[in-house]
């Protein structure tokens, strides 16, 4: 009992979840609106790379964090128009070039960051992202140490998953970017333009990433550190794919891959490996796409290029 | 009350004509169906109607003013509403937003309830049953044709197109369509309907106008029409018979027996009903038919491709009922599918290896390895042989015109030399050489002493071919002759369902 329950009675954990589901959950909350509209996403950890640089650079340089938060997001979303283009305008496949563009990330931010700062890296006066205390909620006790004092982009991710949910499934724009998604050819022949829809829906994701990139380099710390993401652009496809490419599916999921890393950071004391712990997130998105809970269904035309007919 | 005008209307692909001198007048209130076989050009002509092609030549007139539709945006502007024969519909999505994507009730917020309100108000007002918030994945494809009329009302339709609206259909459904049809007529909404089924044109139309190859051959007021003048029209009176091929010489043992099969189509109807037949060997054996009278379904069951539902097909006296499609292959079945580009070839590989593609065992492998310079020698030999143009076994398939990809399928098929032959329209969209090289090649393996199942739509090609025919209707054979006491007034009688005792002699067909 003793154990398990230090481990599990701890609201610090539970509180570390939530900050460890923040950069899982803005990615995937990218894809999920991305592939809304029909473009397959696995450039978000290129995406959030670039979004972790640029987010410390701008914050470095302007000593602002807010500055520093605007341009990392935007970095993103620039980065993600690459992919856009590609598989809009050239339908090109769209695995292949989202591999391309985090290739193309990792370089680009490993170059820049060596070149800028050298063997010092980031200066250490860089602004973080502030956390925040809210006065009432804090002082309950077990919830308020938990939802109470986080840092300020935790917050604005979970206010972003709501607004997500409410663009998706309550506005017509959200009606006809899952149209298109779903069925482009459709779409068409009712007049909605595709192109536009889906760029849009690609560039919202980038968006998406690169603030789950701000908050590692500016959130968490405030340094930047070449491939910083380690792949949780990945676990955040994973974490989109387990929440059935919905907002609020995707937080879940997110919450639930952010627990299971607060929980390897909490069982290193005790002796279970951390590297079992963290595979437990690609091992719940296999069973859910095999089906085995619920099965996850994509977009009908994910990943399948729209060429319209003459 | 509007009207639709065609006039001169020309659309031209690579190497085909589609549409040629397209006329049509659709008058207001009327319902004006467009008859003609498969290929025959209607799905072309929606298609320019639609804004989804741009014609080459000619205009599209509503209320007497020349439109140009550049994209399918433009003809829902002017009122065109088109129930494509492949429904636009999201399955993922619920009826009311299928019903006004793209026409919201307003930007900002979707009016979820409001606009369920007003697709069920449509729905009610002219007849249609729905319910707005069900998911279409969950409903039968007689609601989704539903929803699809709704749509089209719900973007103030004009002039409502319905492409093969009956043809995934199940004759209930098809009664509940006529009667909504109906419905809209009284309402003034002019509609014109495509098909190919006679009896559906007569029981529905006001017009008819008429498409072979290309062209609109004729436009007639339905009620002073017969079904064998549609029939005529359709499939072309002036059908000129080219020099008979020598009758077969030996007529040899039953090869294919079909005993009173019934086979179903995708939507689990009969679309072969307890049907009947033998082929032997020596002989080509027509299949005649309308589009649609379960030809497909019945080859299809014979390859071995299509399950079957009960009865029995036997070859050389062996039911085939637990062989599989390799089997038959094996056992001297070879079949030349109709939809070449799609079912024969693999238009990305070269022709040498699609020559290979059926049977990879010598010359052409050994060992589990290709052995590619025999394969290209006996490819180069084919080719020759069916006089493929290029003859180079290295072109890509895909890179070859239509002829030619089917003189390649035939050559692989009938190098095999099969006892049993199944041939599916296989002149279908051919230039007349090639047709007279394909035929040559039939009779050749006819005069083997081999069988040929011929299916065609075109009697011309069945009454130059054939040793006996059949004539199929709504999944049985309907008549079957000798091929000297077939006409083609008979013929094409028999295709509309009609069964004159006089004319079909029973023992004509031994």
């Amino acid at each position: 009992m003793s154990v398990v329950g230090q481990v599990f009675g701890n609201p610090e954990l539970y509180a570390s979840t939530l900050a460890m589901a923040t950069p899982l959950a803005l990615p995937a909350l990218g894809g999920t609106f991305s592939e809304r509209t029909g473009v397959v996403n696995i450039a978000m950890e290129g995406n959030m790379l670039v979004g972790a640089f640029f987010g410390v650079m701008i914050a470095a340089a302007t000593h602002s964090s807010w500055l520093g938060l605007l341009a990392g997001a935007l970095a993103g979303g620039i980065l993600s128009l690459s992919l856009a283009w590609a598989a809009i305008r050239l339908q090109a496949d769209q695995v292949v070039v989202g591999m391309a563009v985090n290739l193309f990330a990792a370089g680009i931010t490993a170059f820049l960051f060596n070149t800028i700062y050298g063997p010092n890296g980031t200066p250490p006066n860089t602004p973080f992202l502030p956390t925040v205390t809210i006065p009432g909620l804090y002082q309950i006790p077990f919830i308020g140490p938990i939802l109470g004092q986080q840092n300020v982009l935790v917050y604005i991710m979970l206010l972003l998953v709501v607004v997500s949910h409410y663009v998706l499934f309550h506005t017509t724009l959200g009606l006809r970017m899952r149209a298109v998604g779903e069925h482009p050819e459709a779409s068409d022949t009712v007049g909605i333009n595709v192109a536009r829809l889906r760029y849009l829906g690609v560039f919202l994701g980038g968006l998406l990433a690169g603030l789950g990139g701000v908050f590692l380099s500016i959130g968490l710390l405030n340094s930047f550190d070449v491939g910083m993401t380690d792949g949780r652009g990945y676990i955040a496809l994973a974490a989109m794919i387990f929440g059935k490419w919905t907002p609020l599916g995707s937080l879940g999921a997110a919450l639930l891959f952010g627990f299971a890393t607060a929980l390897s950071f909490a069982l290193q004391g005790i002796g279970i490996s951390s590297n079992l712990v963290a595979m437990l997130p690609y091992a719940l998105t296999i069973i859910a796409l095999t089906g085995l809970i619920g099965r996850s269904r994509p977009p009908a035309a994910d990943g399948i290029p729209y060429a319209p007919t003459k | 009350m509007s009207t639709l005008e065609i006039r001169h209307l020309r659309k031209a692909f690579p190497g085909v004509i589609a549409n040629d001198d397209v006329n049509l007048l659709v008058q207001s209130g009327e319902t004006h169906a467009i008859l003609g076989e498969n290929g025959a050009g209607k799905s072309t002509l929606i298609k320019m109607i639609s804004g989804l092609y741009q014609p080459d030549q000619g205009e599209i007139l509503i209320d007497g003013e020349a439109r140009r539709f550049d994209t399918p945006r433009d003809a829902i502007h002017v009122g065109i509403g088109v129930v494509h024969q492949h429904f636009m519909l999201i399955p993922a999505l619920t009826v009311a937003e299928n019903v006004v994507l793209g026409s919201e009730l307003s930007k900002g917020r979707f009016q979820r309830s409001k606009t369920e309100a007003a697709v069920a108000e449509i729905s009610r007002s002219f007849g249609l049953p729905l319910d707005p918030s069900a998911r279409v994945r969950d409903l039968s494809v007689g609601m989704q044709q539903r929803i699809e009329i709704v749509k089209a009302l719900y973007r103030k339709v004009r002039i409502l197109i319905l492409d093969e609206p009956t043809a995934v259909l199940t004759p209930q459904e098809t009664r509940e369509l006529f009667v909504v049809m109906r419905q809209l007529k009284a309402e003034g909404i002019p509609i014109v309907f495509i098909s190919h089924k006679l009896e559906e044109v007569r029981e529905i139309a006001d017009t008819v106008t008429v498409m072979r190859l290309g062209k609109t051959v004729q436009t007639h007021p339905v009620a002073g029409t017969t079904s064998a003048q549609l029939a005529n029209w359709m499939v072309g009176r002036d059908v000129v018979f080219s020099d008979h091929p020598p009758a077969s010489t030996g007529i040899g043992d039953t090869l294919l027996e079909v005993d009173r099969l019934t086979v179903l189509d995708e939507r689990k109807v009969q679309a072969v009903r307890a049907l009947t037949f033998a082929v032997r060997a020596g002989e080509i054996y027509g299949v005649a038919g309308i589009d649609g009278n379960g030809q497909t379904e019945l080859v299809e069951a014979i390859a071995g491709l299509r399950p079957v539902q009960s009865g029995v097909i036997r070859f050389q006296g062996r039911s085939l009922a637990k062989v599989g499609v390799r089997g038959r292959l094996r056992a001297g079945i070879s079949y030349v599918p109709q939809d070449r580009q799609r079912d024969g070839l693999v238009l990305t590989f070269t022709l040498t290896e699609n020559l290979m593609l059926r049977d990879l065992s010598r010359p052409f492998s050994r060992g589990g390895f290709l052995t590619r310079k025999a394969a290209r020698q006996r490819a180069q030999e084919l080719l020759t042989e069916f006089d493929v143009r290029p003859d180079n076994p290295s072109a890509l398939a895909g890179s070859l015109s239509g002829g030619n990809q089917q003189k390649v399928i035939l050559a692989r098929e009938v190098a095999s030399r099969p006892k049993l032959l199944i041939a599916v329209q296989p002149t279908r969209g051919l230039d007349v050489g090639a047709i007279e090289g394909i035929h040559r090649q039939l009779l050749r393996l006819r005069d083997e002493g081999n069988a040929v199942l011929l299916v065609s739509l075109e009697l011309e090609e069945i009454l130059a071919l054939a040793d006996r025919i059949a004539v199929m209707h709504a999944g049985q054979i309907i008549t079957e002759l000798p091929r000297d006491q077939a006409d083609i007034e008979t013929i094409g009688l028999a295709m509309t369902g009609e069964r004159r005792a006089a004319v079909t002699s029973e023992e004509g067909s031994t």
